[in-house]
């Protein structure tokens, strides 16, 4: 038996822990620099505040109806829901994270009589011990514990926030209830399809007719995810991997057009990216930089350039990676453009103890003694001070966080304060 | 006969791992360290104060209202979520909407929430408030 644990709108759940006055009160949470609506509270929703919708188009709005806004507050979010996940290792040693607010749970070689009732309990303790609301859906696959999921949630006086597809006769009703656009790993597009083929529902899909179509759309995916909606577990739980790939891209307020203003930015983002596989003890080969120019203003139909490049010997220092991020750099970026958004990315990651060692280039061993220095400094004063020569010093690479409520439980200064009057 | 009754398996229990302390001396042949026997690892306030590091919470104290139980302006509380309310246990309560802490007195007329100093009043929990006990202090921290 598998279990889907969600969090009920948990940015918004994160926030009412430390502000329970805001419990019935409409929540909204935008993401980093404050750009667009990324979760709401019930309330929220039912004042009709659109997902995604953009902050300053709706600033009116959110005022008129009192909602109460927050900057994304991810130091919080991620300690709040290591301790769900950590709460739910008590119900099962088989938990696999599958998002900040999502947990699969598998329960074979236990013994349990009553699912309903075990996932009732597990409800009320993340709810009791934490404030933290969660819907469960139990099934026998990964993708009818999403669909359980969905009518838990869905249905919640009903349910209590709790789903259990035991039966066939309960697994028909749920495909038939479900919409093809919200079965798992169904995209906007794969939708689109499936519906000129007349495949409206999970129970479409599964019907013996559609296999073909399936299989030629979608390949060993989609049948895959056919049996899982049989009820033929195929889809197991998976083991937590580190990162494949190290992403930094930012849009920018304003244009940029000229090369060294480029390379400030790129060199910056180079610099993270090696900080983050320093953290995570890995090193990369690959190293991909990531330029988007401004799609209304170019004459050509293509706006977005990648340049991929592999270092002789896999590295985490940020010297070596922002060097080749800004060599790359220098070969595609074009004097007079206007560019919107830039990133480096890096690929191909291995774990820095298992570096292989190169005959005739290897990394110069000043870097590691160097990085080590700079990351604790970081550490310790919490900002980026120490820079390569081509960033600038000026910029702080600050987020707009207007709304940003305190680090409760991440950073000892920011502490709930109590008053004892 | 059979061997099957003279096997004993035992389980490994990796839920608790105890840390076992490390010899950094090593372990050469020559007259052992007399300290070594009795080595053990290292004091960590975490373990004493954190029983449940899922549910605890740290808060910072602001006023006198319970200096009596020794949370003085500016103490820090450990707060543990998992425990339950009891009769005079101290709380961090939140009624009507505001935070407070106070100590849960459990009467046959109603539950108060006492404070502790004499300048400071009772609050008695009326059907009109709403009361969550949010969790419960179970260490203060001070400087002296």
């Amino acid at each position: 038996m598998y279990a889907l644990v969600d969090c009920n709108n948990f940015y918004a759940s994160c926030e009412r822990v430390f502000q329970p006055q805001l419990n019935g009160k409409p929540i909204v949470i935008l993401s980093n620099n404050d750009g667009c609506v990324i979760s709401r509270s019930y309330e929220a929703k039912e004042l009709g505040i659109p997902m995604g919708a953009p902050e300053f188009k709706i600033r009116d709005q959110l005022k008129q109806q009192n909602v109460h806004v927050f900057s994304s507050n991810y130091a919080l979010y991620g300690d709040l829901s290591s301790r769900v996940m950590k709460i739910l290792e008590a119900f099962t040693p088989h938990v696999e994270v599958y998002s900040i607010d999502e947990a699969f749970l598998n329960f074979d070689g236990m013994n349990i009589n009553d699912y309903y009732d075990y996932g009732l309990q597990m409800k009320k303790r993340t709810q009791k011990w934490l404030s933290i609301p969660v819907c469960i859906g139990f099934a026998e696959t990964k993708a009818l514990a999403k669909v359980a999921n969905k009518i838990a949630k869905k249905y919640q006086e009903r349910t209590q926030g709790i789903y259990v597809i035991d039966t066939e006769e309960k697994r028909i009703k749920a495909l038939k209830w479900t919409k093809i656009e919200d079965v798992w790993g169904i995209g906007f597009r794969l939708t689109k399809k499936m519906q000129a083929k007349n495949i409206n529902t999970a129970y479409d899909f599964t019907l013996p007719h559609n296999e073909s179509f399936i299989k030629a759309t979608m390949g060993v995916v989609g049948l895959r995810l056919k049996y899982e909606l049989e009820g033929k577990s195929v889809l197991e739980m998976e083991e937590p991997k580190d990162k494949k790939t190290i992403a930094i891209t930012r849009s920018f307020a304003g244009n940029i057009t000229t090369l060294s203003e480029m390379t400030e930015r790129v060199s910056t983002f180079a610099t993270v990216c090696a900080e983050k596989l320093r953290k995570q003890k890995s090193c990369c080969y690959g190293i991909m930089v990531y330029l988007r120019k401004d799609k209304y203003k170019v004459e050509t139909q293509r706006y977005n350039f990648y340049k991929l490049e592999t270092l002789p010997f896999a590295s985490n220092s940020s010297i070596t990676i922002s060097n080749l991020a800004v060599k790359m750099l220098k070969t595609m970026f074009e004097e007079g453009e206007i560019y919107k958004k830039a990133g480096v990315i890096v690929t191909q990651i291995i774990p820095e103890n298992q570096k292989q060692f190169h005959l005739f280039e290897e990394e110069n061993p000043k870097h590691l003694k160097l990085m080590q220095v700079i990351d604790a400094y970081h550490k310790k004063t919490g900002e980026r001070k120490i820079r390569l020569g081509n960033q600038d010093l000026q910029k702080t690479w600050k987020m707009k966080q207007a709304h940003l409520s305190k680090k409760y439980t991440t950073n000892f200064s920011q502490i709930l304060e109590i008053k004892c009057q | 006969m059979s061997i099957k009754n003279n096997l004993t398996f035992f389980i490994p229990d990796l839920e608790n791992n105890q840390e076992l302390p490390y010899f950094p001396s090593g372990i050469k042949a020559g007259f052992p360290s007399p300290a070594a026997d009795f080595d053990e690892s290292k004091i960590s306030l975490d373990n004493v104060l954190v029983k449940n590091r899922e549910t605890t919470f740290y808060a910072k104290a602001s006023g006198t209202s319970m200096i009596g139980a020794g949370i003085d302006d500016g103490d820090i509380m450990v707060i543990d979520r998992s425990l339950e309310p009891m009769n005079n246990k101290i709380a961090i309560c939140c009624i009507d909407g505001d935070f407070t802490v106070k100590r849960i007195k459990i009467e046959e007329d109603g539950v108060f929430l006492m404070p502790e100093n004499t300048k400071f009043k009772p609050i008695k929990v009326t059907d009109d408030n709403e009361l969550i006990i949010w969790g419960i202090v179970t260490y203060v921290i001070k400087s002296v």
